[in-house]
């Protein structure tokens, strides 16, 4: 690989562009495509082959292409999970996220809760939900994670996840308190369908108690639902 | 590295190949480009190495790794990308035990400076 094409992959990385890596397995030349089409490289493909490369990025799924000529690297961008809430919860949610390749944002306007004492190292955000929501502009490699139980919080939030094309959406509470919720977004004016996109009570049933285990069922069903595996 | 345990665990594989190059060492990345059967990392996979032999990320549960640091050694040296195949077919996994009983491709090639 030459140096210049790894500075390029690093480039896009940083500014959040999908793009692929495709190699010539007999020669070692390489290229680099984006979600346009636009190729970097000196070498050209057939309309077949461009297809594949596209689908490749959009199932974030690396692998040769058929003919077995050329190896496809996808570089999607890195994952990201916003937690509105900096609660207990979130205190263990936020460091298991991380490790589990997550960028993590925590959102919570009350000082007091999203303090660096509390989350050393996260990135914290005191704008309301909805502001840090627009500002975060979640997309199709973004969970987001409501944990306050607080409507007035929980709520701008979800609306405008539900906006957005984020990959897991969830809110944390009892099933009484979910179907109020629900019940809150649709007088908002969301339909059925749009509902269904926001997982409640947040997590697996997996008995669940302590904090660090609400955040492993959450983790878990997260996990399943960016795999599209089928729980039921 | 200043960020050690995040890069224990994450992904950034090249990220750290290109500090590894910027501070003078020779580097080169493997990526797993084929599996069948039950293997341990996907395609895409991708482990780094350095000239001290320093590992970055990974191509499997750990049963390949130091094949393929010899092969990163080689390719370093002669820039020559090479295809590895493991596989319990292959006398080579015996040798290094690829216990899952499946097959893996990977292709090591060189950062060129």
């Amino acid at each position: 690989m030459r140096d210049e094409v790894l500075k390029k992959i690093l480039r896009a990385q940083g500014r959040k562009i999908p793009i692929a890596l495709i190699t010539r397995l007999a020669d070692g030349s390489q290229a680099i495509m984006d979600r346009k089409k636009s190729i970097d490289g000196d070498m050209t493909f057939n309309p077949q082959e461009v297809e594949e490369v596209l689908t490749c990025i959009r199932d974030d799924k690396s692998r040769s292409l058929s003919g077995g000529e050329y190896f496809v690297r996808v570089f999607n961008p890195k994952l990201r999970m916003i937690v509105v809430g900096a609660v207990h919860i979130a205190q263990a949610l936020a460091p298991m996220a991380e490790l589990a390749n997550f960028e993590v944002t925590i959102v919570d306007p009350r000082g007091s809760f999203a303090s660096d004492a509390r989350f050393p190292g996260v990135k914290l955000m005191d704008e309301w939900p909805d502001e840090a929501l627009i500002k975060l502009a979640p997309d199709t490699r973004t969970a987001v994670v409501t944990l306050t139980h607080d409507p007035k919080l929980d709520d701008p939030a979800l609306e405008e996840a539900l906006k957005t094309d984020a990959f897991y959406i969830a809110s944390l509470g009892s099933r009484k308190t979910h179907s109020k919720r629900l019940e809150r977004l649709r007088e908002a004016g969301f339909n059925e369908n749009t509902l269904k996109r926001i997982n409640g009570p947040a997590g697996l049933d997996i008995g669940a108690i302590s904090p660090s285990e609400i955040a492993i069922s959450i983790l878990a069903e997260l996990t399943a639902v960016l795999h599209q595996k089928d729980l039921r | 590295m200043e960020k050690s345990n995040d890069a224990i665990i994450n992904t950034d594989v090249l990220e750290t190949v290109s500090e590894w190059s910027k501070s003078g060492m020779k580097t080169a990345i493997a990526t797993v480009i084929d599996t069948w059967g039950s293997s341990p990392r996907p395609a895409g996979s991708q482990l780094g190495v350095n000239e001290r032999c320093e590992m970055i990320g990974s191509v499997s549960g750990g049963c390949i790794e130091g094949a393929v640091v010899k092969a990163a050694l080689e390719v370093m040296e002669d820039n020559k990308p090479q295809i590895l195949e493991f596989g319990v077919s292959n006398e080579d996994a015996w040798e290094v035990g690829l216990a899952c009983g499946g097959n893996v491709k990977v292709y090591v090639e060189a950062l060129e400076s």
